[in-house]
């Protein structure tokens, strides 16, 4: 970690190859993976697959490649403007913004401005952007170069004001647009019905065409379909093939342990992970699909933010018509939530007897971040049989009624190790 | 029976919202519905003239900026402060306390002009970010469970707010900083406006304080029995005494003569 901060030895590493970097509050973890998977159908490919997305966890993914082999590396937001100035990445995927760890980290908007403030430094920089998202399209906005990806936001809690003026923004169908001009702009890529639609697959094309490709992702939900579209339209603009890097990433079925498929002790566990207000809005639409029993983990230790207040953000109301058991350090912060929220529950403090308190004998367990890694060391330690991802192998009880997965956010973390050394 | 119902007005959600701070609106209502006193939440959005005839007005948190686009609106507007003279209710939080004292510090660092509806004066601090738990002891009797009158909450804010002769404090510090005083005040209380630092959100982890604010509207209220109350008591020990440690809990617990929180219970269902 000696080199954690030190941005020549960052520089130098990167010299020679091509760089991606991904950032956004939700989603960098899955979207790197699918993108390393899509450039990895050209040669070798560098990255940072455990979600280490702070500099020192860049060094060391850098170090661990050959050289001139590109590289794809996921980057915490407030470490993007610093690295990409000295990384000197070829293509930067920006993926959304909204409030996470309020008691650390500083507001969302600020964050927009630096994004903003360092693209303008940044103009060989070519950016693929979620046209969806107004903080998002801010940060852009001084960009040399952008490709814009529908991307999808349906948290809206963070950009009711308008970046540009302050006036108010209006949504109308998918849209959004202020008095003073600043608007959604028209999305060079999209997913319309599984399909990703791209006005063109070469790099630098800007005609009218728009060509259609099936994609066929395990990973689960709408989110991951954005999050698809944006890795494949960054890895066209690093040279790789739309088709090929479709292919790629069609075996890609669970990151870091997310959409997994478990059993313990003869119940099937989907493990999903959702950390703050914007990853529940995507969360809470992938467990709507199925009215399976619930299994939510909350804590509110260092890397998870220790306000948990954020938990009133999330309408769980629409989780009443199904059994819950509020679970983790703080089950008692989610049970007053959920009685507030006329869901029907039980509380079990400790992960391994909440897995086993519901009638179900498939369930779904969505924690936040160190909820999640808690439950993955319980199963670690029980060395669980792990069934495979959320959409091969064993089927869920209720798939047959739904052809398309839904959507959901993948919620990106870090790595625990690499989270602390920010604290 | 109360015949109309009641209005819990959720002022600007969308400036001052940042913290959960919603959520005090939701309590309020589901604590009037669980007594059968009908009730429902009007949010009140920003450039829009502001809901008149609330019953109970809340203010939530939120960042410099908004805080300073609320308070400007709220002033011009003007139907905040007639409808708290009418007799409503206000329940305000972290940056929508500040805003309704005579003045506070804006996004520039300059003074802004508040709502003057509680003589009081936010500058910013002198030394870093208030962040943590808060716990204060609340200065009056809010219920017959002496554990009541113990405040908690999560503040987050760079605020030091005086409090002028006639306002008194919400209560007195225990853990944490609140409003910065030398006397360690939280918070503010006078008439029927009350003001915190506390996120949680507060009325969700101090119910007694939501009842206050509703038997002001309403009257006496009759005690609501079952899992909420049970769930609260299991939530503000976990808080007050520290997450997950039993046994210091446990100790902690046995300082006081009476009951302090409600039994924890392991399992039940909401709303048997
Ligand atoms: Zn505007």
């Amino acid at each position: 970690m000696a080199l954690t901060m030190d941005p020549h030895v960052l520089a130098r590493l990167s010299a020679g190859r091509l760089v991606a970097l991904v950032s956004g509050t939700n989603g960098k973890t899955t979207t790197t993976k699918l993108l390393a998977a899509a450039v990895g159908t050209l040669s070798g490919v560098v990255t940072n697959e455990g979600g280490a997305n702070l500099p020192g966890g860049l060094v060391a993914a850098l170090a661990g490649g050959s050289r001139g082999v590109p590289a794809v590396l996921e980057v915490d937001e407030g470490y993007l403007g610093m690295v990409a100035e000295v990384a000197r990445p070829h293509v930067i995927v920006l993926l959304n913004l909204s409030r996470d760890q309020l008691d650390r980290v500083s507001e969302v908007r600020m964050q927009a401005d630096k994004w903003r403030a360092a693209l303008s430094r940044l103009a060989s920089a070519r950016v693929v952007a979620n046209c969806d998202d107004p903080l998002v399209v801010w940060a852009a906005g001084t960009a040399g170069s952008v490709t814009w990806v529908a991307g999808g936001q349906s948290w809206r809690g963070d950009s009711a004001g308008c970046p540009s003026c302050d006036g108010h923004l209006i949504y109308d169908s998918g849209k959004w647009a202020c008095g003073c001009g600043f608007s959604r702009p028209e999305p060079d890529a999209w997913v319309e019905d599984g399909v990703l639609r791209m006005k063109s697959s070469r790099p630098g094309f800007s005609g009218d065409d728009v060509a259609a490709w099936p994609i066929r992702l395990p990973l689960p939900g709408r989110c991951n379909l954005s999050n698809a579209a944006m890795a494949i339209s960054a890895a066209a603009l690093m040279g790789a093939g739309v088709k090929e890097a479709l292919s790629a990433i069609a075996s890609i079925s669970e990151v870091a342990g997310r959409y997994s498929l478990v059993q313990v002790d003869g119940v099937q566990v989907r493990m999903l992970l959702a950390k703050n207000p914007a990853g529940w809005m995507e969360l809470l639409e992938l467990l709507e699909e199925t009215k399976r029993p619930s299994v939510i983990a909350i804590n509110a230790r260092l890397a998870d933010g220790q306000d948990p207040s954020w938990l009133w953000d999330v309408p769980f109301e629409r989780l009443a018509d199904r059994f819950v058991v509020a679970s983790g350090d703080r089950c008692w912060d989610l049970a007053v939530r959920l009685t507030y929220a006329n869901v029907p529950h039980t509380t079990v403090p400790e992960l391994s007897r909440a897995l086993l308190s519901t009638d179900g004998s498939s369930i779904d367990f969505a924690g936040n971040y160190t909820a999640f890694q808690d439950l993955r060391r319980y199963l670690a330690g029980r060395r669980p049989a792990v069934l495979g991802n959320t959409s091969s192998q064993t089927p869920i009880a209720t798939s047959t009624s739904s052809p398309l997965p839904g959507i959901i956010a993948d919620h990106p973390g870090t790595d625990p190790e690499d989270r602390s050394s920010k604290e | 029976m109360r015949e109309s119902v009641l209005r819990v007005v959720a002022v600007h959600p969308e400036l001052l919202g940042t913290y959960g701070d919603f959520g005090n609106a939701i309590v309020l209502v589901q604590r009037a519905l669980w007594r059968d006193i009908p009730a429902e939440i009007v949010e009140a959005k920003s450039g829009e003239p502001l809901v008149r005839g609330g019953d109970i007005y809340c203010l939530g948190g939120g960042e410099d900026g908004p805080q300073a686009r609320s308070a400007l609106e709220l002033r011009s507007d003007g139907a905040l402060a007639s409808a708290i003279s009418g007799g409503a209710a206000l329940f305000a939080v972290c940056a929508g306390f500040q805003l309704i004292g005579e003045s506070f510090t804006g996004p520039d660092g300059k003074r802004q002009q508040g709502l003057a509806i509680l003589d009081m004066r936010t500058r910013r601090g002198p030394g870093l970010r208030a962040v943590g738990e808060l716990a204060s002891f609340a200065s009056e009797d809010l219920g017959v469970d002496s554990m009541s009158r113990i405040l908690t909450g999560f503040e987050n804010h760079a605020g030091h707010s005086d409090l002028g002769a006639g306002v008194a404090p919400l209560g007195k510090v225990l853990r944490g900083v609140g409003n910065g005083s030398q006397a360690s005040e939280e918070g503010a209380i006078s008439g029927r406006v009350i003001g915190t630092y506390m996120h949680g959100p507060a009325l969700a982890r101090n119910p007694a304080l939501a009842d206050l604010l509703l038997s002001w509207i309403v009257g006496p209220l009759d005690p609501i029995e079952g899992e909420i109350e049970e769930e609260t008591g299991s939530l503000r020990e976990s808080v007050l005494f520290g997450v997950g440690d039993r046994r210091r809990a446990r100790r902690r617990r046995s300082l006081f003569s009476k009951r302090p929180f409600g039994l924890r219970r392991r399992s039940g269902v909401a709303g048997e």
